[in-house]
Formats: C-alpha cells, structure tokens, sequence
C-alpha cells in the first residue's frame, strides 16, 4: 500500500512549493466559487509568493495566477508531491 | 454526429451577445465591433453597467451588440453573473434573448476559460468561440490545434488578436453567414447523479414550463446549490412551486444518502472533459519556461522594490493630475471667461444677462473644468488596468485594506476619488459583496477630491501669505492623509456596526502583463466622462441656476453687489446660520460661502469673491488679501489662522456636493444612504472644525 501524504494547508506551503488539491474543508460559497475557477481535488496547486505585507496569496493553478487571503487558503486542503 | 436543434439562425440574428472572462479581451472586441456606435447604462434595478451598441456587417446590415459582465460562470453568486445568466436565458426584463453568443476566450488560459463556455453551452443558444490572445499563446511557446478544438466542442472557433485587428473580420463574416446552434454534451457525471439531474430536468419541463435546454442548465444550478431550497429571496432560487421545490430537496436528500456530493460533480466533470480536449488540441514546448510576467511581477511585489514602484506610479498619477492637468484648465477657465464676456456685451444688462453669465456659463464652467483632471485619471486608471498591474496593486494593499475591513477591490474607487468620488463610487461596483461596496462608497467622498483644491490653495495662501511650495505641497499632503484617516477610521466604523459582514471574498486573477491598447483606454476615458459631464453637468447646473436665484433676489439694485448680498435670500440664510457656525469661527459671510458649496466645493470661491466684492476675472491674490483684512463687526481679523486650518479641515470631511449625492442614490438604489452619508458627513466635518478651533483657541492660538 502506498504511503499517503499528510494532508496539510495551502497556507502551509512555502514559496515556490507545489502540491495537489487534496479537497476542501468547508462547503461554502467561497469554496464553490474556487472550484469553479479550477481549483478541484486532484488538481495542482504551487504557491508562487506571498505579499509583501504576508498576506494576500498567489497561487497558480490550471495555467493561470489567482490572489486568495489567508482566510480563503486555509479552506483548502493539500497533499504534498 | 451533431444534434440540431435549432435552425439557421443566419439572416435572422438581431441580438448578439459577448460573454467571457473577465480580462479575456471581451471589451476590446466590443469596442472593434461598435466603435463609438455603443451605449453604457444600466441593466433595470441592478447596478451593472450594461453596455450596448450597434455593428454593421456587410452590405449596411446592422446587428445589437450586448457586452455581457465579464464572468468566470454562471452560477447565480453576484449580480454579474445573474445578469449575464438572464440575458442568455432570456429572461432578463430589458434585454432580448440573444440570437448568438459570442464566447470571447483567452487562448493562453484555455482550461478556465472553456468552463464558461461549457455553462453556456448548455443553455443551447448559437455560439461562436473567439480564441483571443492568439500572439501570446505563440510567445510562449505554445501551439493550439483550432480544426480540433472546434471539432470536438461542436462550436466554431476563430482565431484572433482582438486588439491587433487580427481575425475580427473572419468573425464578422461569420456572424453574417450565421450559426446552427448545434451541441451534444459531453462532460457526465457519475451515473447516479446523471439519473437524479434528469429527474429534476423532468420537473422542471413538465411543472414550471422550461424549455430541454435550459432545464438541464437549471438542474445542474439547483444540484450546484448544496442547500435545501427554500422559498427565499436569495438569488440562487427560484420561486418554484411549493411541491417542485419538495420533490427536489427529496432528490438532494437522496443523493446526500448515497454519499455523491452533488455540489462539485458538475464543476469536476466538467474540468476533467476539458482537460481531455486539451490534452490532444495543445502542444506546449516551452512548459517550464518562467516568462516575462513572472520576472516582473518578482520586481512589483518586492518588500523593497515593489512598494518603490508603487509609490512611483502613484506620485507620477498626482503630479499629472495636479500639476499638468492645470493648463489645460487655465484654458478652460479663459475660454468661459471669454464666452461670458461676448454674452455680457452682446446682451443688455439685466436680469437675463446676469442669469447667463454668472448662472448658467459660470455652473457649466464650474464643471467643465475638471474635465482635464478627469480625463487624467480615467486615463491612468485604464492604463494600470490594461496592463495588468491595477491587480497586483490590489494584490499588495489588501492587507492595508482588510485592516478597516475593506476589499483590496475598494483601492481603486478610493484612489480614483481623489480626482472625483463620482467616477470613484461607480467604479465601486467591481466589488461584489454588497455591504463592502457600501462602505466604500460610503466614505470615498472622505478622500480629498479635486474640487477642494481651490479651497486649500486660497486658505493656505491666506494662512500662509509667502508660503513656500514645499510649505503648500506639505498642507496640502496633510489634508489629504486627514482624509484617508478619516477613510480608514469611518470604514472601520461601519464594518463594525452598520455594515457587519464577513470578510469579503478576496479572489483576484493576476492576468499575464499585457501591452495595452491606446484605442480601448481612449475610448473607456471618452465613455466615462462622457458620463460625468452629463450626471454633473445637470445637477451643478441646475444648483447654479438656484444659488443664482438665491443670491440675487430678493432684487435690490440701488445697493453695491456685496450690500445687495446680505440682504438676498442667501444672505438671510447665511445670517441666521450664524450663531450655529460662530463656534468654529465663521462669520456670515462665511456662512453664505459654506452654503453654496453644498451645492458643489468648486463654488466656494466664486461665491466668496461675490461677497467680498471682488470681480470674477481679478488675479486670485486679491481674495485672497480681502480675506486678510476681513473684519467682524468688533474688528477682529475674520481669517485667522485657525479659521483657515479649520475651514480646510471643514471641506476634508464635509459632503459638498450634489452631484455625488445624485451619484450615490442611483449606486445604491434610494435615498436612504445618500442622506445618511450626507448627515454623518456634515457632523463630522462641523465636530473636526469645532474642536480644531476651540481646541486650538483654549491652547493659545488664534
């Protein structure tokens, strides 16, 4: 059986990391919206930086760059590759 | 091996549709099309701009063009999205259902851009793809097989670089030859979900009179929503039967058992087919090449070099706007000082004269002034935005930003109203949630407007008679971070007590840098000020013609004009005002001034020269030295220097001006808030110059 990886945050990841979409840890708007805009389990995530000030995020994800708060990427569940 | 189910809708199409993504070239597409042949307003009982206009196919045939709200699906969670989901459903009040859809698409993002298009898809209207942004897609390396993609969506697709020209006229031909609406589904779902959306397909045909199409499309909404559905006023239901709306939780509730999450299957069904379509339609040969945007982006978000840049491109905006805007304006000025003197020549002095010249072309003036500023601005903004950095500007404030509880979005309305709150508070409605837009255009008239320029300018020279420009610019910085605290301050308030909400939802695309398009920020600029000639010039116009009145009648033509003032209707108001305004240090005189401003900050000074009798041509140094030497009746200077510190202060945060309250009624749909703002306003600016001049008088300083 293969090992899992732990499930982590996207906020847990550092600058430059990818990983995969692993599910989400609500059911909300907020969510409903990020999936339709790719953000869907199995899917590749990488963080490519954090704000100057920490906070807002970019991510990358499906070939293009989206900016999320903190608050939104906590909502996001991810295994590391 | 495709389905049609609608005929040829070729020499018919009347009504065109763009939708798309947003920053996916869609308005630069409209723009080829229509030219200066379109229109903006707004769609009936919402505030989204509805932008519509006219294109002319060969042979002079003329076809509408709806510029549907750019959107990354049709789900029903904003009022961007409802509206574009009406219109394509065809049952938006104002609009006709469209014949044809035009899914604008950026190449270099295929795989979100394709969601919308399968949404759309299923509504079963005649589609066209406009595969934009094709020059990118080869810069990067990449290749996109066009036959194949067309091929499998079942849609024709065209090629194109919209704001190159390139491929627009491939596409009129088409829309001229016409378009079957052909179109088989492809993506599924798992089989028991596919079973239960057919259900609700079921009910919805047979119960609530849909059409195939659009009841497929409405299942999969309602399955989307999650939630039991109730006979609510949210956006995501519909007023269904009582027995519908049962039947449906019934199939929820089933589904729930069966452990599917119904949700997300149409989302991930849908990605995971237009993941198979790409994978045989794009070659990349360049995957991990890091490109041009990544490098800048690396310098613009910089702890250092990011916020340099920023300050940079904030300081280049102001100093345009306020030091480079000036000549334009100086001819302006000279232009309806001119056209006032042939019209005072021309005429016989009297009352129709003096109704023309200092009622009418002085109002208008007073507005067409601040075109120059404007236009400015709008034209940084568009800039910013079309090269894509306006978004990593949102990106590095939203921190500041969320502190007071407003949106990294809420930065550029901010921003834009300190050349005007007009456009600022209209640009407000990129911000979906309703509350935090509120807010936002509840304090953006705080942030010091052109319009109180005039004011500062003449209260530091009177303060300061040899101010050096260093001094000047250093006031003027002052009332201006006054304002933004009081920004900061008051959106903090309101998050807290009135507005409670959550935090807004903060997703923000970072679209690739691009090179903009001098014909689409031109014609962006010329639109909104279009727009704020019209809304302002009316209203100021309107409130010039009633200060006129009040200012001078009742008619005493025996007396001098400043005699003749104090006992005008204005004159009176101003002097019962006195003893309100006597504890911040103003006089009546004053009094009149603060009165005439409601209408609009720019009058201020004219009325004042009114007043103090001083000639409207006069070199402004000489209002300025009789506000110097202006007395009260005791003899005390009037213009002391916490009189002037306080008046600024006053015009800070004081709401002055009837075209923003036009403005924000029709924003916000009533007069609740726009009365509201205008109470809150006035209080503060009356406490902030009572205590600047009581304080300041107890500490010792006059």
């Amino acid at each position: 059986m293969t090992e899992e990886s732990p499930i982590k945050l996207l906020n847990d990841l550092v600058k430059g990391q990818t990983a995969r979409i692993h599910d989400f840890t609500e059911e909300n708007d907020t969510c409903a919206r990020l999936e339709e805009m790719g953000v869907t389990p199995g899917e590749e995530i990488s963080v490519v930086r954090y704000a100057p000030l920490g906070d807002p995020i970019e991510i990358r994800v499906r070939g293009y760059n989206l900016s999320l708060r903190k608050e939104e990427a906590d909502l996001i569940q991810v295994t590391e590759i | 091996m495709s389905d049609t189910s609608r005929p040829n809708a070729g020499p018919t199409i009347q009504t065109i549709a763009l939708a798309g993504n947003p920053n996916s070239g869609k308005t630069t597409l409209f723009n080829a099309f229509t030219k200066l042949r379109q229109k903006v307003g707004n769609y009936a009982g919402v505030t989204v701009e509805k932008k519509t206009g006219t294109l002319v196919l060969a042979g002079n045939r003329v076809v509408n063009v709806v510029d549907l709200p750019g959107t990354y699906s049709l789900a029903v969670r904003s009022p961007d999205e409802r509206i574009a989901r009406e219109v394509l459903t065809g049952r938006s009040g104002d609009t006709t259902r469209p014949d044809l859809v035009i899914c604008v698409v950026d190449a270099g993002n295929l795989e979100r851009n394709l969601y919308l298009v399968s949404q759309i898809q299923d509504l079963g209207l005649p589609m066209i793809i406009a595969l934009n942004m094709m020059d990118e897609v080869q810069r990067q390396g990449k290749e996109i097989d066009v036959a194949q993609l067309s091929a499998v969506l079942g849609v024709p697709v065209i090629p194109m670089v919209a704001n190159q020209n390139r491929g627009i006229e491939e596409l009129k031909a088409l829309i001229a030859q016409g378009v079957e609406a052909t179109y088989t589904r492809r993506w599924r779902m798992a089989p028991d979900l596919e079973e239960q959306a057919q259900h609700i397909v079921r009910l919805l045909v047979e119960h609530e009179g849909f059409e195939e199409s659009e009841a497929f499309s409405e299942a999969i909404s309602i399955l989307s929503v999650g939630r039991k559905i109730e006979k609510s006023d949210d956006p995501a239901d519909r007023f269904f039967k009582e027995e519908l709306i049962h039947q449906i939780n019934a199939i929820q509730d089933r589904l729930r058992k069966m452990g599917l999450r119904a949700r997300s299957a149409a989302v991930e069904a849908r990605y995971a087919w237009i993941k198979q379509v790409l994978r045989d339609v794009v070659k990349d040969h360049r995957p991990d090449q890091q490109n041009i945007t990544d490098r800048i982006d690396a310098f613009v978000t910089h702890k250092i070099f990011g916020w340099l840049f920023f300050g940079g491109i904030m300081g280049t905006m102001f100093f345009m706007i306020f030091t480079i805007a000036t000549y334009p304006m100086d001819w302006i000025d000279a232009g309806f000082g001119w056209l006032s003197g042939i019209v005072a020549d021309a005429l016989p002095a009297g009352l129709l004269a003096d109704l023309l010249v200092n009622g009418i072309i002085a109002g208008v003036g007073g507005v067409v002034i601040f075109l120059p500023q404007i236009l400015i601005l709008f034209f940084f903004i568009g800039l910013l935005q079309d090269t894509g950095y306006m978004a990593r500007a949102a990106f590095i404030m939203d921190r500041v930003m969320s502190k007071v509880g407003l949106h990294g979005k809420s930065f550029i309305p901010l921003l834009s109203s300190c050349a005007c709150a007009i456009p600022g508070i209209m640009a407000a409605r990129t911000i979906e949630s309703n509350k935090d837009r509120l807010v936002t255009i509840l304090v953006a008239p705080m942030m010091s407007c052109s319009a109180r320029l005039p004011v500062y300018i003449i209260m530091i020279a009177v303060l300061i008679p040899d101010a050096t420009a260093l001094q000047k610019s250093g006031i003027m910085i002052l009332m201006y971070l006054l304002g933004t605290a009081g920004v900061g301050i008051m959106a903090f308030v309101f998050k807290r007590t009135l507005l409670k909400s959550q935090q807004p939802i903060f997703i923000l695309e970072l679209p690739p840098y691009r090179m903009p398009s001098l014909k689409t920020i031109l014609l962006q600029m010329w639109e909104r000020s279009r727009i704020f000639l019209k809304r302002a010039g009316t209203v100021i116009l309107l409130m010039s013609i009633v200060l006129w009145f009040l200012m001078s009648f009742p008619r005493h033509q025996d007396l001098p004009p400043h005699e003749a003032l104090k006992h005008s209707y204005a004159g009176s108001i101003g002097s019962t005002m006195e003893p309100v305004i006597k504890p911040l240090g103003y006089d009546w005189r004053i009094g009149i001034g603060l009165i005439g401003s409601f209408a609009a900050r720019e009058v201020f000074v004219s009325t004042m020269s009114i007043v103090f009798n001083v000639s409207e041509e006069a070199d402004a140094g000489i209002l300025r030295d009789e506000f110097r030497q202006a007395r009260w009746p005791d003899g005390r200077p009037l213009f002391t220097p916490l009189v002037c510190i306080g008046l600024m202060v006053f015009f800070v945060f004081a709401m002055q001006c009837i075209s923003t309250i036009a403005v924000v009624y029709r924003e916000t749909g009533g007069w609740l808030w726009p009365t509201f703002q205008l109470m809150y306003m006035t209080s503060l600016a009356y406490v902030a110059a009572f205590l600047v001049y009581q304080v300041g008088r107890m500490m010792g300083f006059s």
